[in-house]
C-alpha cells in the first residue's frame, strides 16, 4: 500500500509568505450564462473529464423535453411536486450556488420546472424518501433541477436513484434549515451508456447535519460535483462516496466543503475500485478553510483498489487554509492494488485466492455502505458490489451463495 | 498418520544485492502427537522456515522437498496446503478491514473441509473456542485483527487452530509479546490441540519461557539457516543457562 498524508502545517507554512494563491476554489460565480466560457478541457475543473464523450452537456447541447421518468414516494408531512413559473425560479439559489460553470448556469437559466421536495420544519420523516429517475433514450440531451428544502429540526432520508440510459445535466440544490439531520444519498446505477453530468450543492444551516452519498456504478460517464457550505456556526457535513469502474468507464467525483463559518466539520470518505481497460476513476477532495472559519474541523480520505490492469485512478486531495485556529485538518489518500500480506493470510486459512480477493474488496467497502445508514439500501449495495466483482475478479467462481449473512 | 518430512531444505529470499540464501539445508521430521520446539536466535531463519512451509510469495525454494504424509507441500498453493492440514499461526496476524471474525472463520472452516459447517454446532463451537481463549463472544463482529491488542491477536490465531482444527500446526513465535496471563491461556489452547489424536506441532521460539507450558518432546537449536543441534527438553535448559553464544561463535 502506499499511503500518503499530509498534515495541516505544511499546508500552512506555504500560506502567506506566498501571498494570495491563485486557487479554484475561489471562482466568481455568475448566473449569467454569458459570463461562462465554453470549457476547452484545460482547466482545473475540467482537466480530467473526456468532453467528447459529454454529448455537449458542458457546452451548449439543447436541454430537449425529457426522456427520463421521474416518480417517487410521498411519506405523511412531505411536499414533493413537479414546480414551474415563478416557484420555480424562487427555488434558484436555495443552496447558494451560484454557478461556476456554464452548464450549471445554464440549467439554472433555462430549465423551466424543478422537482421540489420540501420537508417542514420540526417534521420528522422516518421512510426515506426515494425518487427514481429511469432513463428512456440516451439520444435525448437533458438537464434538470432539483430543490431539497428541509426546515429547522427535521429530520429526513432522500434517495436520488438513477437508472436506465440518459443524458443529462442535474442541478440538486439542498437547503439544510438549523438544527436539521438530513441524509441524501444519489444512487448512479445507469445503464452503460449513460452520461451524466450532476452538481449537489448543500447550504447547511446552524447546527446541522448533512450526511451526503455518492453511489456510481453504472454510466459511461458519470461526473458528480458535491458541495458544502455552512450557513451558520456549529453544522456538520458527512460526504461519503462509493464507486466501482468497469472498463471505458469514466468515473468522476469532486468534493468541496468550503468551510464559511466557525465549528463547522467534515469528514469526507470516498472508496473506489476499478477493473477493466481504461476504467478510469478521479476524485478530487477540495476544502477551504476561510478565515472566519475559526475552530473548524476537517478530514478527507479517498481510497482506490485497482482490481485488474489496464485501469487509472486519480486521487488529489486539496487543502486550503486561510485560519491556523482549528481544531484538526488532515487528508488520506491511497491506491493500491490488493495486498499481497492480506491475501497470504486469508489463504494461509484455506481460503482461495479468489474467495480472499473477494473477502477483501467486500471488507473494503463494508464500512462505507454502514456508514450510509439506510438499511434499505445496504443490502442492494452489495448485491451491486458482488455483481461487479463477478465480471472480474470471480468470473471464474461458481457460487457466490456465502457471502452477505452476516452473523 | 500425520507426518511432516522437511529434507534439506534450501530457501533464498530477494534483496537489492540479488537472492540471499536464509535455509541452508534443514532437515526434520515431525510424526504424529510430536511437538518439536525449534529455538535460535534473531536472525537465524527460524520464522523463514515457517513462512515458507505455509508458501509466502516472498520465499524461494531452491532445494529440498516438505511431504505431508508423503504429499508434495511445495507444488501446492498457500491455500492447497491449508486444505492438506498445514496451520501457521503469525507471528503478526494481518488485518482485514471490513471482514468480521465469524465470518472469516466460517469462510476458512468452509474452505477447510469442502463445506459449510452445520449452523447450529458451529456457533457454539466459535463461542466455545473464543471463550476458552477469553475472548469475548462480542469479539465475532470486530473486524479481523483490526485493532486487536498484541495478546488479543495471538489468542485468535489459537482460536484458529481450535475450530480449523488442521494435521499439524506450526507456530511462529506465538509466545512473543505476551504477559504471563495471555501466555498461559495460549499455551493452554496448544495443549488442547496437542491432545487431539495424531497432531504435530513445530513450535518456533526465541525464549525457553513458552516450554514451561508447552513441554516439548524434541528441541532443535536453529542457527544460520539450518539445526545446529538436537536433542531433548533438557537441549532448552542447557540454551536457558548458556544462551546461543556458543552457537553463534561456532557458525561464524
Amino acid at each position: 500500500m502506499t499511503v500518503t498524508t499530509d498534515s495541516v502545517r505544511s499546508a500552512l507554512e506555504q500560506g502567506p509568505e506566498h501571498g494570495k494563491v491563485e486557487s479554484h476554489l475561489h471562482p466568481a460565480g455568475s448566473f449569467d450564462v454569458a459570463d461562462h466560457e465554453v470549457p476547452t478541457g484545460r482547466e482545473e475543473i475540467w482537466r480530467f473529464t473526456p468532453l467528447k464523450r459529454l454529448k455537449g452537456l458542458h457546452a451548449d447541447a439543447e436541454f430537449m423535453p425529457s426522456a427520463t421518468s421521474c416518480t417517487w414516494n410521498t411519506p405523511e408531512g412531505v411536499r414533493i411536486e413537479g414546480v414551474s413559473g415563478d416557484e420555480a425560479r424562487a427555488l434558484r439559489g436555495i443552496s447558494g450556488l451560484v454557478p461556476n460553470t456554464r452548464w450549471a448556469a445554464r440549467v439554472l437559466a433555462e430549465v423551466p420546472s424543478s422537482l421540489l421536495i420540501d420537508v417542514p420544519a420540526d417534521t420528522e420523516v422516518a421512510e426515506p424518501i426515494v425518487v427514481d429517475l429511469d432513463g428512456e433514450d440516451v439520444t435525448v440531451t437533458e438537464a434538470g433541477h432539483v430543490a431539497l428544502r428541509f426546515g429547522a429540526h427535521s429530520k429526513a432520508i432522500v434517495v436520488l436513484n438513477h437508472t436506465g440510459s440518459s443524458t443529462i445535466a442535474a442541478v440538486v440544490e439542498v437547503a439544510v434549515g438549523a438544527g436539521a439531520d438530513v441524509t441524501v444519498v444519489s444512487i448512479q446505477d445507469w445503464a452503460d451508456d449513460a452520461v451524466h453530468l450532476s452538481h449537489h450543492q448543500a447550504l447547511v444551516g446552524r447546527d446541522a447535519s448533512y450526511k451526503h452519498a455518492a453511489i456510481s456504478f453504472g454510466g459511461d460517464v458519470v461526473r458528480m460535483d458535491a458541495n458544502v457550505t455552512y450557513d451558520g456556526p456549529g453544522g456538520s457535513a458527512e460526504l461519503l462516496g462509493l464507486y466501482f469502474a468497469d472498463a471505458g468507464q469514466h468515473i468522476e467525483h469532486r468534493i468541496f466543503a468550503d468551510h464559511t463559518a466557525p465549528r463547522t466539520k467534515s469528514h469526507a470518505v470516498y472508496k473506489g475500485a476499478l477493473q477493466g481497460e481504461k476504467a478510469h476513476t478521479v476524485w478530487v477532495g477540495n476544502v477551504l478553510i476561510r478565515k472566519v472559519a475559526e475552530g473548524i474541523e476537517t478530514y478527507e480520505e479517498n481510497r482506490n483498489l485497482v482490481l485488474t490492469d489496464g485501469c487509472q485512478a486519480d486521487s488529489i486531495p486539496n487543502l486550503e487554509i486561510e485560519t491556523g485556529e482549528i481544531e484538526g485538518a488532515g487528508h488520506a489518500s491511497t491506491t493500491a492494488r490488493f495486498d499481497d500480506e492480506q491475501l497470504f493470510y486469508l489463504q494461509s486459512r484455506g481460503v482461495s485466492e479468489q474467495e480472499a480477493q473477494r473477502l477483501v474488496v467486500h471488507g473494503f467497502f463494508n464500512d462505507l455502505i454502514r456508514k450510509v445508514g439506510v438499511p434499505s439500501i445496504e443490502d442492494r449495495l452489495l448485491t451491486t458490489v458482488e455483481a461487479e466483482l463477478a465480471k472480474n475478479v470471480l468470473k471464474d467462481v461458481g457460487s457466490l451463495a456465502a457471502f452477505g449473512s452476516e452473523s | 498418520m500425520s507426518k511432516l518430512v522437511i529434507t534439506d531444505l534450501h530457501v533464498t529470499v530477494d534483496t537489492e544485492d540479488g537472492p540471499k540464501e536464509i535455509l541452508k539445508g534443514v532437515t526434520l521430521t515431525i510424526k504424529e502427537g510430536e511437538t518439536h520446539a525449534i529455538m535460535g536466535p534473531n536472525g537465524s531463519g527460524k520464522s523463514t522456515l515457517a513462512y515458507s512451509i505455509a508458501g509466502h510469495p516472498k520465499y524461494t525454494i531452491t532445494g529440498g522437498s516438505v511431504t505431508l504424509d508423503g504429499q508434495d507441500v511445495l507444488s501446492l498453493s498457500v491455500d492447497e496446503r491449508a486444505r492438506a492440514g498445514m496451520f501457521l499461526a503469525m507471528q503478526y496476524p494481518v488485518e482485514v478491514p471490513g471482514v468480521s471474525v465469524s465470518n472469516f472463520l466460517r469462510t476458512a472452516k468452509t474452505a477447510v473441509d469442502g463445506e459449510a459447517p452445520k449452523l447450529r454446532t458451529w456457533v457454539k463451537d466459535v463461542n466455545g473456542a473464543l471463550e476458552r481463549l477469553n475472548l469475548d463472544p462480542s469479539f465475532g463482529t470486530r473486524s479481523v485483527n483490526e485493532g486487536f491488542s498484541g495478546g488479543e491477536k495471538k489468542r485468535h490465531e489459537i482460536a484458529q487452530l481450535e475450530l480449523l482444527d488442521p494435521k499439524v500446526a506450526v507456530l511462529d513465535e506465538t509466545d512473543s509479546g505476551l504477559d504471563i496471563d495471555a501466555l498461559k491461556i495460549v499455551a493452554e489452547g496448544v495443549n488442547r490441540f496437542r491432545e487431539r489424536e495424531g497432531k504435530g506441532v513445530l513450535l518456533i521460539t526465541h525464549y525457553t519461557r513458552i516450554l514451561r507450558y508447552i513441554e516439548p518432546d524434541y528441541v532443535h537449536v536453529f542457527v544460520d539457516g539450518k539445526v545446529a543441534e538436537s536433542g531433548g527438553k533438557e537441549l532448552a535448559d542447557a540454551l536457558e543457562a548458556e544462551g546461543y553464544d556458543k552457537y553463534l561463535s561456532a557458525a561464524r
